[in-house]
């Protein structure tokens, strides 16, 4: 059974659960959301709020008050508030995810000794793994959020996901961890390093494998996973904790999206998904949505007629003596403000549109506007919160 | 015609900048112009064929117009092939489970997977099997883990076949007359920043060469400088009567609209002008309207490719 969600909105699911998981298409705002919703539910909900991004942009930092923050969580400062003219009830606290480093304590942590420990990392294929390569990073950003809440540290925390080739892939990580260990490939492949001795199921393997990529290769491979199986009982027992923490009751799916029409796709694919796996999706959260005025048949009807006073009655004119300015240009003004607005009408239909069909796959969706600023500073991301609130 | 002169072109993108319709009107253009094409979907979700109107592409590739041909990436089948055509295994009925272990390997081992849908695709470039291969590639935040691979694999594997493949993949990849990389943005923040961020990884950890950068969804100008005074007058309390007197006073939210189609172009014209200064100034920005559509698939496409011909032709 899903967990079935009964949550009216952004303030009560921030209320009740423990993890969200923040998730969605890139470019749709996911970091600058999770981390306004963080900031608000430390303002308004209290306890020890962590945000937990991906993002290393300089820009969030600083509108958290910080100059930069590392992988190390680092508490908003209390002067950050002060100057949104707030009071926080709570705490709020941030990290970035360090792909890289959460690798490296994951060795360390089940590495059974240190010689161990140091020839994994100085593995060339563990630091190609970890460096470049990017399915690694959806695993370790829910070991992160894994150790975290086991820790007790925080009231709520509130993780960006990276950006992934699939937005699946950072449900599948954890399984597909265990699936690694328990492959038969990796039995394979370590065969050779352990004993010389061949087997006759694992024989054609080898002449195919030896040729395509060539023995030193392979030997490189089976050393590694060699080392890498003696950690196999840590990880998988980590990865199935992982796996479990996705369905608990205390966690819920947050999904980011615009309304434009790729992150839109992506966002009601990535609802069905939760749904398929019983998975807790808690809410969608729409970001920079157009006004609903523009939608408005009286506005349409407005356009139509400012078009036509501008052609053909006196509103040029009497503009144009009103403004000191020349009427033929001001008709000219007038007429691609009207003739502008169906274009801008049109793209806020199609979005009404998509807006509906996300609205059928959640429990609640809320929308925050298009803003024409940026986002710079605390106060700015609070009011982005805000909207999202009520 | 220089883009369209190369062999192989990568099309990537940030999710949602539009860059498989982009991908999709570049091999247009293409065929339309006597190239026979081959536009090939990485992550076989399908939009590409989409784009098209067409059901999902299979892996051997599908005519689709005169001149152009489509297919999807799939590792396995291309992993098949190459048995079949550098190893020459026997028993090609026999791949099937070592495929699918080889799916676990591939997660693991580095660029593995990478390779082998780079190598398809160089491979059609060599055996000029089509004048222009179109890649509808991997999101911007993998794209350098894609094209990047043969040569991490080149650094890794000293010996054995695969170092002797990755050798004319990358003469292919690495010849900027032949392969070429193209970036999709549009003019928003993120967007914009990201880009900026892969030239400088494409720069740093490939020798791709960048061959243009596409700026899609690019709101129009809607005023000269002496219309933009007018304008900015009509909000002021006796414009205002006059127009609601004319036009009724839902007349309001049709300046907002004009003002936030404003608001947002300018916005967009700052990140554009940031994008332009970080990008080289021998490569190609190209611009495409946004279009205030709500044609899907093919309408949409081709009114890219007008707009694509008007910068490219």
């Amino acid at each position: 059974m899903p967990a079935a969600s009964t949550h009216s909105g952004i303030a009560d699911l921030l209320a009740s659960k423990e993890m969200i998981i923040v998730c969605g298409s890139g470019g749709v705002g996911k970091t600058t959301i999770a981390a306004s919703l963080a900031a608000e539910a430390a303002v308004r909900i209290g306890g020890r709020v962590l945000v937990l991004t991906v993002d290393p942009a300089r820009r969030l930092a600083n509108a958290l008050g910080l100059q930069a923050f590392g992988n190390s969580e680092t508490q908003i400062p209390l002067d950050a508030f002060a100057g949104a003219g707030v009071t926080p009830r709570g705490e709020l606290w941030a990290a970035m995810l360090d792909t890289k480093a959460g690798w490296d304590e994951l060795i360390a942590r089940h590495a059974p000794d240190d010689v161990l420990r140091d020839t994994v990392l100085a593995n060339p294929l563990y630091q190609n793994i970890t460096g470049r390569f990017v399915q690694s990073h959806d695993y370790i950003a829910m070991e992160r959020l894994h150790e975290i809440h086991a820790s007790g540290r925080y009231d709520l925390v509130i993780i960006d996901t990276p950006p992934s080739r699939n937005a699946l892939d950072i449900l599948d990580a954890p399984g597909r961890m265990m699936e690694f260990f328990g492959s038969r490939l990796l039995r394979w492949l370590t065969v050779p390093y352990r004993s010389r001795l061949f087997t006759a199921a694992s024989k054609p393997f080898y002449q195919v494998a030896d040729r395509v990529l060539g023995s030193r290769f392979l030997q490189d491979i089976a050393e590694f996973f060699v080392l890498f199986q003696t950690m196999e009982t840590g990880f998988v027992e980590r990865a199935r904790e992982v796996e479990r923490l996705l369905s608990d009751p205390r966690t819920a799916f947050l999904v980011v999206s615009t309304l434009e029409a790729a992150p839109a796709y992506e966002a009601a694919y990535l609802a069905e998904a939760l749904r398929e796996r019983h998975l807790p999706l808690g809410g969608i959260v729409l970001n920079r949505t157009m006004p609903s005025a523009l939608r408005e048949p009286a506005a349409e009807k407005a356009a139509t007629q400012l078009r036509k006073a501008a052609q053909t009655g006196s509103l040029a004119a009497d503009l144009g003596s009103v403004l000191d300015a020349d009427p033929q240009m001001v008709r000219g003004v007038l007429t691609e403000v009207a003739d502008r607005f169906h274009d801008i009408a049109m793209v806020a239909a199609r979005e009404a549109e998509r807006r509906s069909e996300l609205e059928r796959l959640s429990p609640f969706t809320v929308a925050a506007p298009s803003l024409d600023h940026d986002i710079n500073d605390l106060r700015s991301l609070l009011q982005l919160g805000d909207h999202l609130w009520s | 015609m220089h883009l369209l002169n190369r062999q192989l072109l990568f099309v990537t993108g940030k999710g949602g900048v539009g860059k498989t319709t982009v991908a999709a009107a570049i091999a247009q253009l293409a065929a339309q112009h006597g190239r026979r094409t081959l536009v090939c979907e990485m992550d076989a979700k399908g939009a590409l064929a989409a784009a098209f109107d067409c059901s999902p592409f299979p892996y051997q590739p599908r005519q689709i117009d005169s001149n152009l041909f489509g297919m999807a990436m799939n590792t396995e089948d291309s992993l098949r092939e190459y048995l079949k055509l550098f190893v020459r295994i026997p028993f090609v009925g026999r791949i099937g489970p070592l495929a699918r272990t080889f799916d676990f390997v591939a997660d693991a081992a580095p660029g593995v997977k990478e390779i082998l849908a780079i190598g398809k695709l160089c491979y059609e470039v060599r055996e000029r099997n089509y004048d222009l291969v179109v890649v509808d590639a991997e999101a911007s935040g993998h794209i350098v883990s894609q094209i990047g691979a043969p040569r991490v694999i080149s650094e890794l594997v000293q010996v054995g076949l695969v170092r002797e493949q990755t050798k004319w993949m990358l003469d292919i990849l690495e010849d900027p007359e032949r392969t070429g990389l193209i970036t999709v943005t549009t003019p928003e923040e993120m967007p914009v920043n990201e880009t900026i961020e892969l030239l400088d990884r494409v720069r740093e950890r490939t020798k791709v060469d960048l061959a243009g950068v596409v700026v899609n969804r690019v709101l129009p100008a809607l005023f000269g400088t002496r219309e933009m005074a007018v304008f900015d007058q009509l909000s002021t309390p006796a414009a205002q009567t006059l127009m609601t007197r004319a036009a009724g006073r839902n007349v309001t939210a049709v300046v907002d609209a004009a003002r936030m189609n404003e608001a947002r172009r300018r916005v967009g014209v700052g990140h554009l002008e940031r994008l332009r200064g970080a990008v080289p100034a021998d490569t190609p920005m190209l611009y495409i309207p946004e279009l205030f559509t709500r044609a899907v698939g093919r309408r949409v496409v081709s009114q890219i490719v007008d707009a694509l011909s008007d910068e490219l032709i």
